[in-house]
This record gives C-alpha cells, structure tokens and sequence, in this order.
C-alpha cells in the first residue's frame, strides 16, 4: 500500500482505521490487486512514473458514509478522490488525477430515490448508470425517456457533472442543463441541497432550479468542490414519432447561409433533435461519416461537385414530437430553402417495434449501448486494436466559416505533430447554439507513443487556443494544458476557482487537480503540473 | 507482468478467504447468467453490432465462437483473468461493480458444465 503524499504512515493508517470503521472492511481497497483496478485503462501515463494511482479506495453506501469518510479525509489531508461509476473512459477512467489520492467508488450507491411520472424528473444516486436507469424505467412501464450518450455505462451524475451530452431533444441531450436539483458533500462533511432543496417541506427541488440568491450548481460542474450524493433530472416524454431529413445545397459558399439558418430554426424551435452537417461530395463513396477529411479550396470542392453531381453539403434536421406537427415544421423548414434539394427518412413512430430495435442508433431514442466501443476494437477492417481513447473537443464558432477553418487548421496541425485520429467529427451541437469538434485520438499502452502524443496534444491544445478555440473537456493529462488557456486577465478564471478551492475546501482534500484547480498547499508548493 | 501478478493475486486470496472467514458459497451459474446479462451482453451478447463478439468474430476468425456464451473452453480462472485485467479496449470490471462472488458465479456460468449440456444459450 501507497501512502499519499505528504503524510506519514501512521497518520494514514489512522485514516483507514477511521473509514473502515464506518463502512466496514470489505469495502476498503488497499492491496495492489485492489488498488490496480482503479487504474485509468485508458491512461496516457501508463506504467510512467507519472501515472495516476490510488492509494486506496473505499466504496460507502450511504451518504452518512460518505460524510464519515470526508471528515476522516479532512481532519488530516488525505486526498479523496469521487468517482460515481468509474467508467468516464477518454477522461480518466477511475483512477484520481492526483497519485496517492483515495478513490471514493460511489457504484454502490446505486438507488433510484423516485421517479416522478407527472412532473416528469427522477432523482438518483451517483452510482446510478444509464443501463441501470433504463431498465429501471422499462421495469415499470414508465411512459420517460432518459438521454444517454454513447457509452451507456455511465453515470447520469457523473456524465452530467462532467459535462456529457446525448443525442435526442433539447435540452435533455445537455445532462448537466437537463439537471434540476442537487444534494453535495462538502469537504468537511456538511450537507448542502442546492435549489428547492434548501427549503425544508419544498415540493418543487425538481420543478425550479435556481432556489433564492446566487445560483450554486455551477460550482459543482467539472469541479473539486463537493461530493454529489444526489441529483434530479429532467426526463424527456416518450414522444409520438421521430423524424430526420436532409437539407442538400450545391455550392461550396452555400455553407455559412446553410449553417446560419438551420441556427436560426433551431433557436425558434422549429426543430428540436441534434443538427447535423455533412458533405457528400466529401463522403462519396461510403466513406466513414465520423472521419470528416480535411475540407479542400472551395474551387477544387465546387469542381468535384459539378463533376459527381453531389452535393456540396447537407444539413440533417431531427425532430421529435407528434407526426401532425413534425410535418409542419418540416415544411417550414423546407421553406426557408429554395435552391435546396432535401432527402426524407422514413418517420419512426414510437415506440419502437423490435424490427426497428435492430437498425436504429440507440443513443438517438434514450436507448443505452456500448455500441461505439467499436471504434479502434479489432474488427473484420482492423486486426490491430487500440488500448483505448482519449477525446479531444474544441468549442468552434457556430458559422460555415468557423468550421471550414477550425477542419483545415486542426487536421493540418495533427498531420505535422504525427497525431493519429480514430474520429474525426462534423460540428457537433450537442449543446443548444455551440458546435463543438469532437476528436478521438488512440492510445496504446506504449510509453514512448504516449509520450510523443501528450507533447504533440499540448502543441496542438495552444494552436487551437491561438484561434479562440478552448476545449470543453479533457483528459486528466491535460487539464493543466487547457486550463491555462482560458487566460484572460491574468488567469481570472483558474484564480477565483482557486479563492472558492480554498475556502470551501481549506485542507485541499477533494479531487486534487481536476480541471487544473489546485488546492493553496499544492499551489505552494508547485503542484501544479 | 501485471497479468502473471494478478493471477498470483487470485491464486493467493481464495484459500485465504475461506480459512478466515465462512466458507465462500457453492458458484451458482443462474446468478452467473444474470452478471452476464447485467455487464457482460452489453458488447459480449450475439450479433456483429456487439463490439465485444466483433472482436473476437475477427481474433478467432471461425476457430471459436465469437460469442462468450457459446464458448466450451472458458474456465474461471480466464473469466477472472480479463474481467479483473481487462484485455485491449476492454477497461477491468472493479469489486464494486462485480464482486468476487458474484465472478466466481460467472465463472461458473461461462465454463463447461458436462451434466448440464444445452441448458445455456
């Protein structure tokens, strides 16, 4: 066993004598066997001096076990590190960002407290996964969709915390927005309820998010600040039909006309699913819809269109709702193109027969799968796998122009720094009025590749903020990189997180460096990677 | 290596378990099924949209059945092996998730069980 940093064995001990005492010997991991299933699989430091390990973990069941636990952290500066399910691959995995810290595995508090079919929310536990929530819905027959993105294992706390999106309507596809209420531990093992939740006998923590004076949820997103033991959600009624057709212009300049108006349907509700933009002059030939390539001049593009009678570029709009008014909208849509040519999907009404069950792409009706694990497994096309993923995902502007740019510019930038790409993504508008650009980049449990590829993804992490590109999310490898490019005014940002860090959590105990928030001791000391 | 180590880990902690505290429960291949189904199926379950059957369709080419469950040579030592070490893109499957007894009931689902041919999928 490890002793985290700082502190002596027997202080440690003490610690784990406190802890074992009120959750109970089984559920405190410190043996290497034990502690090595907390390492992050997907490691871009693996079997590197400098990779993340736990110096144990322990798995409450409750929240007065959790509180028991932050106070025996606190009264002697163990780092905790909480974890809900575990499974946040591409983005640290189980494992702490900090070496040493103790995980806190929150799997085992795994309830659904309610599911409230009138107001249409639920309230859950961390440990609760998409698989878990979907069969729970189904088991009672529940008329609610929940969103899911495309790893179904996760948590909906902890995918909603860190920022994770899905597929179908707005605004369930934006966990966190889709959030309504949320029960924290803080570092010293105090109860806070944010919301409505503040207000003892309150009907309504699930009905209105924002309670009295400053709204505080916030600072639990992508955060080091507090343990969250329960969170509401709203979820989504099973709607009557699903609908997705395409908007197809001809020209390579259509695109920032195409692009400002399906944001303008989109900000009048004209259409409520996930946009989508293609080229299929690009994607001829049934070539990968996820490996977009790098957009050519628009008179090389306009020449290929003319001679495959393709398409420069498409626009998939996606609606939800009843077939009587997603024919309206659609044809309002329509409307709003007239050199356009459009191609229609068969509409899906709802729910869906088995047969549908088989063609379908879960994620887009509420429905988790591992399915996208497919991408880098070894298949029939790869007899080489991957060891995993990390994700690279720069907001871009939402124009034409901003996503021709940020394609060229950052598929040139990996070329030159040797980054290999397993995705590549169109703009994607998981969030209401953003597009981001989602990459996924292998990795392999090789420490000379990993350590070319955290070199090459630091460059390419200034290149894209030289543009005013910053990225919503990264891997613990990362967070520092990217934390130092929101910059403005000296690094506001990172140092009123850092003034809330030390008076919320004064002792620096709760998840140590995540998102580049480093606790005063540390920053001292020169933690800061 | 951390492969030979975790086998020796294995190896070490059933005998110990059983001397300290009461005997482990008899593996029950039904609640095996129902780990499978559970954390398994998700992408070891039948069809090529599975990715956990589409690597091994690919890996084994014909020579073994692609699908776990259709599989005559698991023992639960292997089972125990990747769920604990994971193997490729296939991140291990911690205590809290799938608990020791709950992998020794997987372990008796997936392994061959002579007297009771045909009773699994």
């Amino acid at each position: 066993m490890t002793t985290p940093p700082g502190l002596t064995a027997a202080v440690f001990d003490d610690a784990l004598r406190e802890i074992r005492a009120a959750v109970g010997d089984e559920w405190v991991f410190t043996t290497p066997a034990d502690t090595a299933l907390y390492r992050d699989a997907y490691s871009l430091f693996w079997d590197e001096p400098e990779e993340r390990l736990a110096s144990a973990a322990v798995a409450p069941a409750t929240v007065e076990q959790v509180q028991a636990v932050t106070r025996a952290c606190n009264a002697r500066g163990v780092p905790l590190y909480p974890i809900s399910t575990g499974r946040n691959l591409g983005y640290g995995g189980s494992a702490p960002a900090y070496s040493g810290s103790v995980v806190l595995d929150l799997k085992r508090m795994d309830r659904v407290i309610e599911v409230d079919e009138r107001n249409g929310s639920c309230i859950v536990e961390p440990g609760v996964s998409y698989f878990d929530m979907y069969r729970h819905l189904q088991s009672r027959g529940s008329r609610l969709w929940i969103d899911v993105p495309d790893p179904g294992w996760g948590s909906m706390i902890g995918n909603a915390l860190d920022f994770g999106g899905g597929y179908t309507a707005n605004p369930y596809r934006n966990h966190f927005e889709a959030h309504c209420g949320m029960e924290v531990v803080l570092a010293d093992g105090e109860i806070l309820r944010t919301g409505m939740g503040a207000l003892p006998g309150a009907q309504t923590w699930q009905q209105y998010r924002y309670g009295f004076g400053p709204y505080l949820d916030g600072l639990f997103k992508q955060s080091t600040l507090g343990i969250t033991t329960k969170m509401g959600f709203w979820l989504f009624p099973q709607p009557e039909a699903y609908f997705t057709a395409s908007i197809n212009l001809p020209r390579y300049d259509d695109l920032p006309m195409l692009v400002d108006t399906i944001g303008e349907l989109e900000n009048a509700n004209i259409f409520n699913g996930m946009p989508g933009i293609s080229s299929p002059v690009l994607f001829r030939g049934g070539k990968n819809p996820l490996d977009f390539p790098e957009i050519p001049e628009g008179a090389e593009m306009d020449r290929l269109a003319r001679e495959t009678g393709l398409p420069c570029w498409s626009a998939r709009l996606t609606f939800y709702g009843p077939e009587q008014v997603i024919r309206a909208q659609w044809a309002y849509a329509k409307s709003r193109f007239p050199t356009a040519s459009f191609t229609e999907h068969a509409l899906v009404k709802l729910p869906l027969s088995p047969a549908d069950m088989e063609r379908i792409h879960k994620p887009s009706f509420g429905i988790p799968s591992l399915e996208m694990f497919a991408m880098g497994a070894r298949s029939a096309h790869n007899p080489n796998p991957t060891d995993g993923h990390f994700w690279f995902s720069p907001i871009i502007p939402r124009t034409g122009e901003g996503f021709i740019a940020a394609n060229r510019i950052i598929r040139q930038t990996c070329q030159r720094l040797d980054i290999p790409v397993l995705l590549f993504s169109p703009p994607v508008s998981s969030w209401w009025r953003a597009f981001i650009l989602v990459m996924a980049i292998p990795v392999h449990k090789d420490p000379a590749r990993n350590q070319h590829l955290r070199a090459a993804v630091k460059e390419l992490i200034r290149v894209c903020a030289d543009h005013g590109w910053g990225e919503y999310r990264t891997a613990p490898a990362f967070h520092d990189a990217v934390m130092d490019t929101y910059s403005y005014n000296n690094h506001i940002v990172r140092r009123v997180n850092e003034r809330i860090k030390d008076a919320l959590d004064p002792n620096g105990i709760l998840s140590v460096g995540r998102y580049g928030v480093w606790p005063k001791r540390l920053r001292e000391q020169g933690g800061r990677k | 290596m951390r492969v030979l180590t975790l086998i020796a880990a294995l190896a070490m902690a059933t005998p110990a378990t059983a001397a300290t505290e009461r005997p482990a429960p008899r593996p029950d291949p039904a609640k095996g099924a129902a780990v499978f189904a559970k954390w398994c199926a998700p992408c070891h379950a039948p069809g090529m949209r599975h990715p956990g059957t589409a690597a091994l369709a690919a890996k084994y080419n014909g020579q073994l059945p692609p699908e776990l469950e259709r599989r005559s040579d698991l023992t639960p030592d292997m089972v125990a092996l990747y769920v604990r070490a994971g193997i490729s893109l296939m991140a291990p499957f911690r205590k809290t998730e799938i608990s020791d007894p709950q992998l020794a009931d997987l372990g008796a689902y997936l392994s061959p069980r002579p007297h009771a041919k045909g009773a699994r999928k």
